[in-house]
């Protein structure tokens, strides 16, 4: 790291930046807050699992999701099956939202990613990379799979008296998003990234 | 002892740099006086000593999701429809079901995300409002401890907003049953949104600006 100093983010205590351990974390000593952490190949790993990301998001969107059947019908959905029905319902709004945190928000967050690291990692930049950077950091908390995830199987449990729930090839390749977006925010370390991009100037 | 220690804590503000909160780089403020749009110049985020306006845009927010959240509650957030006859049913009568099916596990998930969470949010955001309002000087630490704890937990209240969209999704039209979504929804998930919202428009540094010696808080 060159930057020498640092602040708290949640108390603004002013610290000196001391070489990190691998994988260990550096905390405010006065409230706790965590200021930086050192993860090895920050940028191959990271680049990795967004591609491995979006690859998953195209598989989770083309192939069947969740299959209801009952009474010798099968009924199939897909992942933007409940945004589409929302919206029929006069729900417009809850089904962008939706839309936005299961999907769209995801695939934006993993898409800047690539196209800020992959160029890195060739050694030149594209346009706006460091807007590309600030917005996929910004979108972090709105990317909502792993709730998604949580909310069908709350569904599932719901409707078991009822009908059989026959999961898709959709539905696997989502739950993998799901621990690769998790991956995702262990690994990124923006300030490495940050500094990277410094180099250039 | 304790005071004497907090007196010499160097802060960034105190210092006169920005703490850019798009990459963290630390920039030295400008002596012009007045109000100056500096941007970082690695990240190009807008630079501020604390998030601006930040007391009263979190009491609006706040505010706004109390009010949403009284229809959140009492309206219903599916509608079901079985042989004619329509059942609809609000967040509690969800966990209700739950419970009385045996799904004790679900029926406890469903409560927190969608009961205790937000309620537990709005009555904490308030507090810290306060707090900080009083240049209260009590327990900083605990205070952004669970100012940490809800960043991190509020978004989970989206739960019921997912559920709602996968019922809906999977039991339709053509069948005995169907379920449609209702308009609690709607404000239940206004009231997660804002509630996040407000939660980062909150500045946990103005707890520790409160423990400083003299009693200027630093502008924006």
């Amino acid at each position: 790291m060159t930057q020498t100093l640092i602040a708290c983010h949640e108390c603004d205590l002013l610290h000196r930046v001391q070489p990190l351990p691998k994988k260990s974390k550096a905390r405010c000593r006065r409230c706790g807050a965590l200021l930086y952490v050192h993860f090895p190949k920050t940028i191959d790993r990271s680049l990795a699992l967004a591609i491995t990301g979006l690859v998953l998001l195209v598989i989770a969107n083309i192939y069947p999701f969740l299959s209801l059947e009952s009474q010798g019908t099968v009924l199939e959905t897909t992942l933007i099956t409940g945004t589409i029905i929302l919206s029929q319902q006069s729900m417009a709004g809850v089904a962008i939202l939706v839309l936005l945190t299961s999907m769209l928000i995801p695939c934006i967050l993993l898409g800047a990613l690539v196209y800020v690291l992959w160029p890195m990692k060739l050694g030149h930049r594209l346009p706006a990379n460091r807007r590309a950077f600030r917005l996929a950091l910004t979108l972090r908390p709105w990317s909502m799979t792993e709730i998604f995830l949580l909310g069908i199987l709350v569904s599932v449990v719901k409707l078991s008296k009822m009908a059989t729930i026959i999961p898709g090839t959709a539905l696997f390749s989502f739950l993998a998003l799901v621990f690769v977006l998790a991956a995702v925010n262990t690994f990124l370390v923006p300030i490495t990234i940050w500094e990277k991009m410094d180099e250039w100037r | 002892m304790a005071m004497t220690r907090v007196h010499v804590d160097p802060t960034a503000a105190r210092s006169g740099l920005f703490n850019c909160h798009g990459c963290s780089l630390l920039v030295r403020r400008p002596s012009v006086v007045g109000r100056v749009h500096v941007r970082c110049p690695r990240c190009g985020a807008l630079l501020h000593l604390r998030k601006p306006n930040s007391i009263a845009r979190t009491w609006a927010l706040l505010i706004a999701a109390i009010i949403f959240y009284i229809p959140a509650n009492l309206l219903p957030v599916t509608i079901t429809t079985y042989l004619g006859s329509t059942q609809p049913d609000t967040i509690m009568s969800g966990v209700i079901f739950f419970m009385q099916t045996g799904s004790w596990g679900i029926a406890l998930i469903i409560f927190v995300a969608s009961i205790v969470v937000p309620i537990a949010k709005l009555i904490a955001l308030s507090g810290l409002l306060l707090s900080v309002q009083r240049r209260s000087r009590w327990r900083p630490e605990e205070r952004t401890r669970l100012y940490r704890i809800m960043e991190l937990v509020g978004r989970w209240s989206m739960l019921d907003v997912f559920v709602v969209t996968v019922l809906v999704a999977l039991v339709r039209l053509g069948y005995l049953t169907t379920i449609e979504a209702g308009s609690g929804v709607v404000y239940f998930a206004a009231v997660v949104v804002i509630t996040m919202i407000a939660t980062m428009t909150f500045d946990p540094r103005l707890i520790w600006d409160a423990l400083e010696k003299n009693d200027e808080s630093p502008a924006h």
